[in-house]
C-alpha cells in the first residue's frame, strides 16, 4: 500500500463520528443509495421463498423432457418470447438478445 | 454383463437417467413382458425437469429475463453437465452462473451471469447461519487511536458481487412482475447482499464500496481497507460506507473491542 | 465473537412421548403459514420435507419454530437414499440427526428408495430390485439411521414404474423383512399403492392383505396423474398436484378398518392450493378417522 493513501487517524475518526451521527439518525445512505437500496427491494421472504424446494412428488411423467436431444439447434431466438431481455440495453442502441452470436 | 453379475443395480440404472442418448438400462421391465421404455422415462424426466425446476426457482430473475422456454433449454444443459453434488436443492446450481457466461447463446447478453450471481448469493444469504448484527455502540467506544486498526467479523450472510455491467439495476427489475423499463446495462454496479434479521437485502454499493467491504471481510483492518478502497475509487467516502455497511447488517462483531 | 440470535429452544415442547394417536395432518408449505398461525392450535398435525430445513439458519427455521409451538411435527426425509447400494451419506445423517434432536417430531420417516449414485444427486425416489442381496443393505442403512436418531424410523412403500428382471421376492414381503429384521416402523402410502398397483399389474388389496399393517404408524394420502405406457395402457404418475383419488379414499377406508386409526397425512407437493382446500382433504381423513374405533373393540366400522 503506498504511503500517499495511507489513511491517518485524524481522518478516521472524523469519518467514524460522521458515521455513528448519520446511523443515530437512522438515516445512513444518501439519496442516491437510498433510491438504488429501494429500487434493489428488500424482498419479504419470511415464510414465502420457494427457493429449491426438495419433495417428494413425481413431476411431468411420460412427456419428453428427459428423453429430448433437441434444443436449440441454432434457432435460439425462436426461444426468447416472454423475456425481458428487449428491454435492457448496451451502448450503441444494441439491446439485450438471445441470437447466436 | 447380466444384470445378476453386476454388483450394483445403480451403476446400471443411474447414467441413462441424464444421458437420452444412453438406451434404456437392460436390468429394467414392464410387468409381464412389457415394455420400459416410457416407464423408465418417467424417472428421466422426474429427475431432469424437477432440476431445471429448482434452477428456475433458485434464479426467477434470470427466468424473466430469458423467458421459460431459453432458460430450460440453457438449464437442461446445465443440469445434465452438473447434476447436484449435495440433496439439499437450495444448495444447487451455484456452478450456474459460470455456465451462464460461457453459454454460447447467452452471449450477447453478457450481464445476465451477474445477475445471476446476484441471485444465488440472495439465497446462500438466506440460508445463512442466524446471527446479530453488529451494534453502532460498538463502534462508538473505539478510541480514536485505535480505529485504523480494527477488524471485522463478516455476518454470515454477508455477499458482495461485483460486475461491470447494471447487474443490480436488471435485478431488481426482474424479480417482481411489475413492468420492466428500459436498463441502460453498461453502467458498472456492484451488489451487497445481507440479511441482517429474516430479510435478504440487496444494496448497489458506492464506488470503492466494494473494495471496501471485500478487504473488511477477509479481514483486513478499517485503515487498510479504506486506503484499498481510495486507491481503487479516489471518490470513495469512508463515513458513507461505514454507515451503510453497519446499517445493512454486514458485520457481527469487531476486534480489538469487542471482548 | 460472534453474537448468535439465540434459537428459541424453550419454545419447542419437549418430545411427544405418547404416540398421536388417529389425527389427519397435512404437509406443511410457507405459502400457508400465516393461515396456519392466524387460526391458533389445532387438532391434528404437520409434516415436513427434512432436507428444506436443512440450511444454517434463515427463514425456513423461523416458521418451522412458529408451526412447531402449537403442534406436533412429522419429519419426512427424501434424500437419505437408503435403497442404495452405497454407504449412506454421514454428512447428511448428521443433519438429519440434529433435526430429530431440534424439533423433536412425533413422527420421522425416509422412504424405501435411493436418490443419490456416485456423487451425484438425482432428486427423485428411484426404485430397487428386491433381493437377498439388497435386502441386507437397506436394513444396515435403517440401523444406522435409527442408531442417530435413537428411535425407530418409519420406511414409505414406493410407488414404482418399472420392475427388475432380478428381483425375486414380493414389494411386501421385502418390506416386512426390513421391519422384522431392523424393528422400524412403517409409513404406508395408500396412494402409492393404488399407484403401483395399477403400473405393476398387481391387486391393491391383496397387496394390503400382504402387508404388516401392525406395523404402520403413520399413513400418507395423495394425488396422483394419468399417463400411458408404450403399450398405452394406464400408467399413473405419484404427482402429489391434486385432491386424492376416489379409489385411494376407499382403500384407506379398508386399511382403517383393519388397522384402527392411524396419523394420517394429506400430501400435496406441487399446484399447490389455498389452505382451506387442505384443511377440506385432512378433514375428510380425519371423519374417516373419527368413523372408526380400534377393529379389535369394534368389530366394524362406519366411516364417515
Amino acid at each position: 500500500m503506498s504511503a500517499k493513501l495511507a489513511v491517518t487517524t485524524l481522518v478516521l475518526a472524523g469519518a467514524m463520528s460522521t458515521a455513528l451521527a448519520t446511523l443515530a439518525t437512522a438515516a445512513p445512505l444518501t439519496k442516491a443509495e437510498a433510491d438504488a437500496a429501494v429500487a434493489a427491494k428488500k424482498e419479504k421472504c419470511f415464510g414465502v421463498a420457494l427457493k429449491g424446494q426438495n419433495d417428494c412428488a413425481a413431476g411431468p411423467g411420460t412427456t419428453c423432457q428427459g428423453t429430448s436431444t433437441a434444443d436449440f439447434q441454432g434457432n435460439a431466438w425462436k426461444f426468447v418470447q416472454g423475456g425481458t431481455c428487449t428491454s435492457i440495453e448496451l451502448p450503441g442502441g444494441k439491446k439485450g438478445s438471445l441470437k447466436p452470436v | 454383463m447380466p444384470p445378476e453379475q453386476n454388483p450394483s443395480f445403480a451403476a446400471a440404472f443411474a447414467p441413462a437417467l441424464l444421458d437420452p442418448t444412453r438406451t434404456v438400462p437392460a436390468i429394467v421391465t414392464g410387468p409381464n413382458g412389457k415394455a420400459a421404455g416410457r416407464r423408465y422415462a418417467v424417472y428421466r424426466n422426474n429427475v431432469t425437469v424437477s432440476l431445471i425446476d429448482a434452477l428456475a426457482a433458485i434464479y426467477p430473475a434470470v427466468l424473466r429475463i430469458t423467458g421459460p422456454d431459453f432458460f430450460r433449454a440453457m438449464a437442461r444443459f446445465h443440469v445434465r453437465r452438473t447434476p447436484p453434488a449435495s440433496p439439499l436443492l437450495f444448495d444447487y446450481g451455484h456452478g450456474f452462473p459460470d455456465f451462464i457466461a460461457q453459454y454460447e447463446h447467452a452471449q450477447a447478453v453478457p450481464w445476465l451471469a451477474d445477475v445471476a450471481r446476484i441471485e444465488r448469493a440472495w439465497l446462500d444469504a438466506y440460508h445463512a447461519r442466524d446471527a446479530a448484527p453488529l451494534s453502532p455502540a460498538r463502534l462508538s467506544a473505539i478510541v480514536p487511536e485505535r480505529l485504523a486498526d480494527i477488524v471485522f467479523t463478516p455476518h454470515p450472510a454477508l455477499g458482495i458481487v461485483r460486475s461491470p455491467f447494471s447487474a443490480v439495476t436488471i435485478f431488481a427489475a426482474n424479480r417482481d412482475d411489475a413492468p420492466v423499463e428500459r436498463i441502460d446495462a453498461s453502467t458498472p454496479e456492484d451488489a451487497l447482499i445481507t440479511r441482517p434479521e429474516f430479510d435478504v437485502t440487496v444494496r448497489r454499493l458506492p464506488p470503492g464500496g466494494a473494495v471496501f467491504a471485500a478487504c473488511l471481510a477477509s479481514g483486513r483492518s478499517l485503515g487498510e481497507a479504506a486506503a484499498s478502497a481510495l486507491e481503487a475509487s479516489p471518490e470513495f467516502d469512508i463515513a458513507s460506507n461505514i454507515a451503510g455497511l453497519i446499517e445493512a447488517g454486514a458485520f457481527t462483531s469487531l476486534a480489538p473491542g469487542d471482548a | 465473537m460472534t453474537t448468535e440470535i439465540a434459537h428459541s429452544t424453550s419454545a419447542i415442547p419437549l418430545r411427544y412421548s405418547t404416540p398421536i394417536g388417529g389425527v389427519a395432518g397435512t404437509s406443511f408449505k410457507p405459502e400457508h403459514l400465516q393461515a396456519i398461525l392466524g387460526a391458533g392450535r389445532q387438532r391434528g398435525f404437520f409434516e415436513v420435507h427434512a432436507e428444506n430445513y436443512m440450511g444454517a439458519g434463515g427463514p425456513p427455521h423461523r416458521a418451522l419454530e412458529a408451526i412447531r409451538r402449537d403442534h406436533p411435527l412429522s419429519l419426512h426425509g427424501v434424500c437419505m437414499s437408503i435403497g442404495g447400494p452405497q454407504p449412506l451419506d454421514k454428512a447428511h445423517l448428521a443433519r438429519f440427526r440434529s433435526l430429530v434432536a431440534r424439533y423433536q417430531p412425533a413422527l420421522v420417516s425416509e422412504h424405501l428408495a435411493w436418490s443419490t449414485h456416485e456423487t451425484s444427486f438425482f432428486n427423485d425416489l428411484l426404485p430397487l430390485p428386491y433381493t437377498e442381496a439388497t435386502l441386507r443393505y437397506v436394513c444396515d442403512h435403517i440401523d444406522q439411521v435409527q442408531e442417530a436418531i435413537r428411535r425407530p424410523l418409519l420406511l414409505e412403500n414406493p410407488s414404482t414404474y418399472v420392475a427388475f428382471r432380478d428381483s425375486s421376492m414380493a414389494e411386501t414381503d421385502f418390506i416386512r423383512a426390513i421391519a422384522e429384521r431392523t424393528g422400524c416402523r412403517l409409513l404406508l402410502d395408500v396412494n402409492n399403492v393404488f399407484v403401483s398397483a395399477t403400473n405393476q399389474g398387481f391387486s391393491a388389496l391383496e397387496y394390503l392383505a400382504d402387508f404388516p399393517l401392525s406395523r404402520v404408524g403413520e399413513i400418507h394420502l395423495a394425488g396422483h396423474a394419468e399417463q400411458a405406457d408404450d403399450e398405452g395402457d394406464l400408467l399413473l404418475i405419484d404427482s402429489h398436484d391434486g385432491p386424492v383419488a376416489d379409489a385411494v379414499w376407499r382403500l384407506y377406508e379398508i386399511v382403517i378398518q383393519r388397522r384402527g386409526p392411524v396419523p394420517t397425512l394429506i400430501e400435496w407437493d406441487s399446484k399447490i392450493p389455498d389452505w382451506p382446500v387442505l384443511q377440506a382433504e385432512a378433514a375428510a381423513a380425519q371423519a374417516i378417522l373419527d368413523g372408526c374405533r380400534p377393529a379389535a373393540l369394534v368389530g366394524d366400522c362406519h366411516a364417515a
